[in-house]
């Protein structure tokens, strides 16, 4: 049982992480151009 | 990422979307995005490859007109986005995109105890993971519900049901029922069944909302067209401002160029062009004169005009036009989407079988805490997840595969109505035809003198050779360096090349025999080689007859409608094969379509003139070219782009696919509700049961929709 003290708060964090960078990403706007951002890799800049 | 969107001295001062076909590669994002602000003015630019759109922020003093031309000189067709810029079907998006987040999250960990839970924990653990699982699921059912319990919330307010009052009753029913029995310790909590319902119903939702746009207010934009004030001429000679409105039938109106003009009249004074756009869609201006009727609502470019007004206010075309579809939109009933037909029938059902149950456990004398958990599993059970997705995930399927061939959706139910639709009426000039006046024959075959003829062509302003230079420049030709390059107005360009004269012009100044050709030509000439003669006139989409063709074999009548005399009409009609109206007024195509409709038949309308404007909107459904007018984008349900009228026949044969697999996904939803309704009810249902239940039928549904992927090939 103390393991998953340790063990169940890591994983929730991990997840609120995960949640927060999902947010993050949406409300920046990087899922506006899934198949363009697959593309710009092969841009050079110059 | 942001290193490709270039800036210059410019200050943006506006930003315009325009949507761009052509679009294939990285390297065409590159070419866009780089060369878009070389052009004076354009502080930078934007690719959204999925939805081939560029958005451009630019000077305000910088036209639309001017950046499409600039975007078509690198090479890709470009018309300005209309219609757009929805914020609240966005921020829908946004919300439920949110919402659909947190129920992930949450469905993701307490599916993590849950897991703990069955594969045997027992006592104080299984309490703990109960409660944990409660820490996370009651907080994310309240944030993810919200978009459910509002609308459910609202329909009740309004005495009605809706999908959302089951899905509402269902989730706190199982929350509340999971935190009775984490409270007393029992074995069965609900809490991941909540939280995966919720997530798979806010997958469709999301969808659905990506494929919702709300109809734009196309009979306003039309009016903001016209002028509301105009430079009156009264009789004495003065000049004075008058309200639009104001105008009658005989008075002299004064129109600077540039400006818009306010009235249907007739030149009495002056010589100019004029750009029609609003009218046909076609940007290439035309020259008038004295006796030239003009439109309300058009601009004139070159000089200034003496007009005599004809008609005013409401009884311009624009006014009759716009009058025209305000009625279309009154007229025509309200399609029911098939997904909300499927949920009117679903909820009373719902309803019924969770109740019934109830009663029945009770009757059978089982504990009113048993009887509960029986229905709250029953309501668990028959939520409508694989339902949810099972429409809009085909449609997101098959939109993105229509879009791949350049035709753009602009509402989810243009794919079910496409598919019903018996009966096709397509527009002539600019539809079934280009709509620009191009050469049809006689074009030099040779690299090289095509590169001649373009540069000459590029030194006149002339419409035809504009269009040959054009047709030229869309084919990668080159043009070949000529000296004295001389336009003489009236009989064409001539200029050297080394020691030989060439000439583009009159065929008689050109010295050229014309032979049996009459029509609009034009000779091309290098030294003392043989002229070419070229014909010009508006051709017919290459593909017209075999798309025509197939819309035939498809089962749908084709008819043409035409404002053009009876010769053209049946001239083309007799090429492709069918027959149709010629001089018709926008007022006689709305009539045709509206008895058609009268009588059954489901009418695909395809237009790009504003004249077709009430037409598309009082037909079953409509389909425009990107090439169209405002006007005609506003009342079109499907957009297509480029020179050929095969997107038409395709996005018909996607349509009809897409709803075959809409059909199968409704028949796999229900036949699981069918077997797993049984086990609810007789008491066999345990969370586990449920959670393989309902993600084995949403995969499944999902699975089947991804067929659509490869519809549009």
């Amino acid at each position: 049982m103390t393991g998953l003290a340790v063990l169940i708060p890591i994983a929730l964090a991990l997840g609120l992480a995960g949640l927060a960078a999902f947010f993050w990403a949406a409300r920046s706007g990087q899922f506006e151009d899934l198949d363009g951002a697959a593309l710009r890799i092969l841009i050079d800049d110059d | 990422m942001t290193a490709a969107a270039a800036t210059t001295d410019a200050v943006a001062g506006t930003t315009s979307i325009f949507t761009v076909d052509g679009v294939h590669c990285a390297g065409c994002i590159a070419k866009l995005e780089k060369g878009l602000p070389q052009l004076g003015g354009v502080v930078s630019a934007r690719v959204n490859f999925s939805s081939k759109r560029v958005r451009v922020e630019h000077a305000a003093n910088l036209a639309d007109e001017d950046i499409q031309a600039a975007i078509v000189r690198l090479g890709f067709e470009a018309q300005p986005l209309v219609g757009e810029g929805d914020a609240a079907v966005h921020d829908e998006s946004r919300r439920l995109l949110t919402a659909l987040a947190v129920a992930g999250f949450a469905a993701m960990n307490v599916m993590l105890l849950s897991v703990s839970i069955w594969s045997g924990a027992t006592g104080p653990t299984r309490t703990l993971f109960h409660w944990l699982s409660a820490a996370i699921a009651l907080p994310a059912i309240a944030y993810a519900g919200q978009p459910f319990f509002i609308s459910a919330w609202r329909a009740l307010r309004h005495g009605r049901t809706n999908m959302d009052v089951p899905i509402s009753i269902g989730v706190t029913l199982t929350a509340a029922m999971s935190l009775y029995e984490t409270a007393i310790g029992g074995t069965h909590a609900y809490f991941d069944g909540a939280v995966m319902l919720l997530f798979f119903l806010l997958a469709g939702r999301f969808l659905d909302s990506a494929m919702r746009v709300r109809a734009a207010d196309g009979v306003a934009a039309l009016m903001r067209r016209v002028p509301t004030d105009v430079l009156v001429r009264l009789p004495d000679g003065s000049t004075q401002r008058r309200l639009a409105a104001e105008l009658a039938p005989g008075m002299r109106l004064m129109v600077a160029a540039g400006e818009r003009i306010g009235a249907d009249g007739v030149i009495e004074i002056g010589r100019s062009s004029v750009d029609r756009s609003l009218v046909t869609g076609e940007s290439v201006a035309i020259a008038v004169e004295a006796g030239d009727t003009v439109l309300a609502g058009t601009v004139n470019l070159t000089g200034p005009l003496t007009i005599r007004v004809t008609a005013a206010g409401e009884a311009t075309m624009v006014a009759d036009i716009a009058r025209l579809m305000e009625n279309a939109t009154q007229g025509k009933s309200r399609y029911v989407r098939i997904a909300d037909r499927a949920s009117r029938l679903y909820a009373p059902a719902v309803h019924t079988l969770a109740l019934l149950s109830l009663t029945g456990w009770l009757i059978a004398g089982a504990g009113l805490h048993h009887a509960i958990t029986i229905a709250v599993a029953v309501l668990i059970i028959t939520c409508p997840c694989a339902l949810g997705l099972a429409v809009p995930i085909s449609q997101v399927v098959a939109a993105g595969a229509l879009m791949r061939r350049g035709v753009l959706i602009k509402d989810g139910s243009a794919l079910e109505r496409l598919a019903e639709a018996d009966m096709v009426l397509l527009d002539k000039t600019g539809t079934v035809t280009l709509g620009r006046v191009g050469p049809l024959s006689g074009l030099p075959e040779d690299p090289f003198e095509r590169g001649v003829l373009l540069s000459l062509a590029q030194a006149s302003r002339h419409p035809l050779s504009r269009a040959i230079a054009d047709l030229l420049e869309r084919r990668g030709v080159l043009p070949v360096t000529l000296s004295d390059r001389v336009e003489r107005p009236g009989l064409g360009v001539s200029a050297r090349l080394g020691e030989r004269v060439v000439r583009l012009g009159r065929p008689d100044w050109v010295d050229a025999t014309l032979g049996e050709r009459d029509g609009t030509v034009a000779a091309f000439r290098i030294g003392a080689g043989e002229a070419l003669i070229m014909t010009f006139g508006d051709a017919l989409r290459p593909d017209a007859a075999p798309a025509i063709a197939r819309l035939r074999e498809q089962g749908l009548t084709p008819r043409l409608l035409s404002g053009d005399s009876a010769l053209v009409v049946e001239a083309i009609g007799e090429v492709l094969g069918i027959e149709g109206g010629a001089r018709m007024a926008p007022a006689d195509k709305y009539r045709v379509v509206d008895e058609l409709a009268g009588g059954g038949g489901k009418v695909l309308m395809v237009g790009d003139g504003l004249n077709d404007g009430p037409a598309m909107k009082r037909a079953w459904v409509a389909m425009a070219p990107a090439s169209g007018t405002d006007v005609s984008q506003l009342a079109a349900d499907l957009v297509f782009f480029g020179d050929r009228l095969m997107p038409v026949p395709l996005a018909v044969a996607v349509a009809r696919r897409t709803m075959r697999v809409v059909r199968q996904n409704f028949v796999l939803a229900i036949a699981y509700n069918v077997l797993a309704v049984p086990l609810a009810i007789a008491g066999l249902v345990t969370p586990l049961v449920a959670a393989l239940a309902m993600s084995g039928s949403s995969l499944l549904v999902v699975a089947n929709a991804l067929r659509l992927r490869g519809a549009a090939k």
